[in-house]
């Protein structure tokens, strides 16, 4: 292909271990009898709920209204009877309040899933729709979409990147998306161009993924200002800074990928904790459990149980936390691939300066944090770390960087606060 | 169920460890040290054996002197003891490499606070102390038992002799070059000089192997070797643009400096661009002494001058942070 690779500075290499599930279809995971769905499904404030215990509600229903603006609100991913509301286990945030449904088997569809025609749906009314679908960004934060089409004024956007980039090891869901379903994606990109009224649109892939750049490639010829983007395999190339750079060279806001209403395509894969890796499309507020079940069960034991990627994601303590919007994958670690290993001392052999994709020092930050020196991170612009862990995956030493240089961040934020309080 | 581990993200790390790295740098190290026994002779392989051998002892014994957990299983010692071995002359006394060792672990390496901290390269430094003491056995070359081609040299013994090195000659004679041995023999090996400079091609195999490794990067050793070249061409004896560039790059310990000693870690910037002024900083102080100089060779003191620069050269060489100009947030 006469495509250009782009790529960005700094970034590792993990291993990609996609093999257990890249070349998997997308299977549909059958709807477990119980969903727990959290009321608050990423970044910003919980969501009221709107139904309450002994309610009918059907598929699609909203059933959680957001109080602020960065909120999206919340839906049924199955038809059935409200047991109860109560805190469950959270995958981000360790506890939160859930709407505890008992599935009736039946799917009966709410009627505001109608499928609608993206050509005859005017800007606002589309972004209503986006709102009200409450489709969120896969990043770690799961950032509301509809907040990010809705840019202020001032702002000029004139390009819109959807992120194909599965950088982190391990995940191949949206890999899968892109090559099964590659006019919905299409669809998804004209449907924000048109929102933001811009004319160009990119869509950007990895170069390990030639089967996705070929079915995307071909979808994308019907829309005109629109095209496909190579980009280096490299880690963290879908981080949305890393990614705006490699496709444009500058900074834009970019808009996320679209999701359908009530379920996520979800990837379950790893070297030996899980019988059979598999691509699943799975109801929003599945358990953890459930989703391993289907993929016919633990292997031994479990050491560590990850949401999301082995880069990015957060070790869960329990198998009873729900599948999010946010939830790109789950992964299970045997003990030996739960290692963690013991750190010695800094060596400076600056592979983490050169890993940095952010062009920072995370040694000599880590090392001011672990000191309690935080004035110091800070001036080294530890709060421009957007802790993709690539300092602390490369480091030989097996060194605390991102981990510790998490910590300055949180004491510095907090002590802002308190500034700006006072 | 046993409770599940929950710890902070990454969950996955490089197989690149701290010991893989030294052991690589050992390996590298191994072409040069066989070239070096095949020309010096089983004295030279002795000196290596005491040399990395006291400097093990050294680190355990100090470690465990100052209650510290003993970390000679990390292979830093073996290569700072080899290193210092490679910068002696094969006829040194047998005690010499040991008391070398115990300067460049005890003193340079531990008393600042070990690896990563010592902020001059130890087999260096060290040596920079035993050249000051006792100049006299670190200036007695000996011929090389073997010439470049595998002929016997049969005048040659083990004997001392305190005759020229090639870079004396150089400086003493340059122009003149029917005094100097053939670029060949320099190159391959069979010159006079330390144990380990001795030959280039065995020290450039084992630079690759490390490039290849990605354990050193392009940047110390390449900008150091040009900045050499292009001064000492620049700057030559009958004026402007005569000098003998070649001759330079391979004669000395230019190349075991730059690709193994100023590379180390500890005592140079951590930043890509600071890596390259240090380079340059070597590259120009070398060809200063080389030239200009009461000493024929001015690598080792190149280093260790800029090793004391490197943190002030990682200040000034911050990397650009992204998005310093912002579009966003
Ligand atoms: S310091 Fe932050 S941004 Fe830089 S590599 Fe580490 S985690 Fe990534
Ligand atoms: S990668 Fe680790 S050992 Fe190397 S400089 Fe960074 S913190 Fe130090």
């Amino acid at each position: 292909m006469g495509l250009k690779v782009f790529g960005f500075k700094g970034g590792v290499h993990p291993l990609h271990r996609k093999e257990g599930t890249q070349d998997k279809a997308v299977e549909r995971m059958q709807a477990p009898k119980l969903v727990y769905i959290p009321l608050q499904q990423h970044i910003g404030a919980p969501c009221e709920p709107l139904v309450k215990p002994g309610d009918r509600v059907k598929l699609g229903q909203k059933i959680g209204q957001p109080k602020g603006f960065v909120g999206a609100p919340v839906h049924a991913s199955v038809s059935g009877v409200v047991k109860e509301i109560r805190q469950v286990p959270h995958p981000a945030m360790g506890q939160g309040l859930a709407v505890v449904i008992e599935n009736d088997g039946m799917d009966e569809p709410d009627e505001s899933i109608a499928p609608k025609n993206l050509e005859s749906l005017g800007v606002e009314e589309l972004r209503d729709l986006i709102l009200e679908a409450g489709i969120v960004g896969m990043g770690g934060a799961a950032f509301p979409t509809h907040v990010k089409l809705s840019p202020p004024k001032d702002r000029k956007i004139d390009t819109v990147i959807l992120n194909g980039a599965e950088c982190e090891p391990y995940l191949t869901a949206d890999h899968r998306l892109m090559v099964e379903n590659p006019q919905d994606v299409v669809d998804g990109l004209k449907a924000i161009m048109k929102v933001l009224g811009v004319e160009r649109g990119y869509i950007a892939i990895e170069d390990n993924k030639p089967d996705a750049i070929r079915a995307i490639s071909d979808a994308v010829k019907s829309v005109p200002g629109a095209k496909v983007v190579q980009l280096k395999t490299k880690y963290p190339q879908g981080a949305e800074k890393q990614l705006i750079y490699a496709v444009t060279g500058r900074q834009v806001p970019s808009g996320g990928l679209p999701m359908d209403v009530g379920v996520v395509v979800n990837n379950v894969g790893t070297g030996g904790g899980v019988a059979q890796p598999k691509n699943l499309l799975v109801r929003i507020g599945t358990t953890f459990r459930d989703v391993i079940d289907a993929c016919g069960g633990l292997v031994g034991q479990p050491a560590k149980v990850i949401s999301g990627g082995p880069m990015m994601g957060i070790a869960q303590y329990t198998l009873d936390v729900p599948v999010i919007k946010g939830t790109s994958g789950i992964l299970v670690l045997t003990k030996q691939e739960a290692e963690t290993p013991e750190p010695g001392p800094c060596i400076r052999c600056g592979r983490c300066v050169e890993a940095c994709p952010m062009g920072l020092m995370p040694l000599f930050i880590s090392a001011y944090a672990l000191k309690g020196d935080y004035d110091n991170s800070e001036r080294l612009h530890a709060m421009d770390c957007i802790e993709c862990g690539c300092c602390s995956y490369i480091c030989p030493a097996k060194r605390p960087l991102v981990q510790s240089v998490r910590t300055a961040k949180r004491v510095i934020t907090e002590r802002r606060r308190r500034a700006a309080a006072n | 169920m046993e409770p599940l581990i929950v710890s902070s993200s990454p969950h996955v790390y490089s197989k690149d460890t701290t010991a893989r790295i030294m052991l690589d740098v050992v390996l590298a190290l191994l072409p040069a040290a066989a070239a070096g026994v095949y020309f010096f002779g089983g004295r030279a392989a002795l000196i290596m054996v005491i040399s990395v051998l006291s400097a093990v002892m050294t680190e355990a014994i100090v470690q465990k002197l100052m209650k510290k957990p003993v970390t000679i299983s990390d292979w830093s010692a073996v290569v700072t003891g080899l290193m210092l071995a490679f910068n002696l002359p094969p006829t040194v006394p047998l005690w010499l490499p040991v008391v070398g060792s115990a300067i460049a672990i005890a003193l340079v390496k531990q008393a600042f606070g070990g690896l990563g901290h010592n902020f001059m390269n130890p087999a260096l430094a060290a040596r920079a102390i035993l050249l000051a003491a006792w100049p006299v056995y670190m200036t007695t070359w000996a011929d090389p038992i073997h010439g470049a081609m595998g002929a016997v040299n049969a005048a040659a013994s083990a004997d001392a002799v305190s005759s020229a090195t090639p870079l004396a000659i150089l400086k003493g004679l340059e122009g003149t070059q029917e005094q100097l041995p053939p670029l060949w023999s320099i190159i391959v090996g069979g010159t006079r000089g330390c144990l380990g400079e001795t030959s280039d091609l065995a020290l450039l195999l084992g630079a690759a192997y490390l490039l290849w490794r990605r354990v050193i990067s392009w940047r110390i050793p390449f900008s150091f070797i040009s900045t050499v070249a292009l001064l000492t061409w620049v700057l030559g004896p009958q004026g402007l643009f005569t000098g003998n560039a070649i001759y330079h790059i391979f004669s000395g310990g230019l190349i075991l400096g730059a690709f193994y000693m100023a590379t180390d870690y500890s005592s140079s910037p951590v930043t890509p661009k600071g890596q390259i002024i240090m380079g340059i900083g070597c590259g120009i102080i070398t060809s200063i002494i080389r030239l200009y100089g009461g000493y024929p060779e001015g690598v080792t003191y190149s280093i260790l001058l800029m090793n004391v620069a490197a943190p002030l050269i990682d200040r000034f060489t911050m990397p650009r942070i992204y998005g310093e100009v912002r579009a966003d947030v």
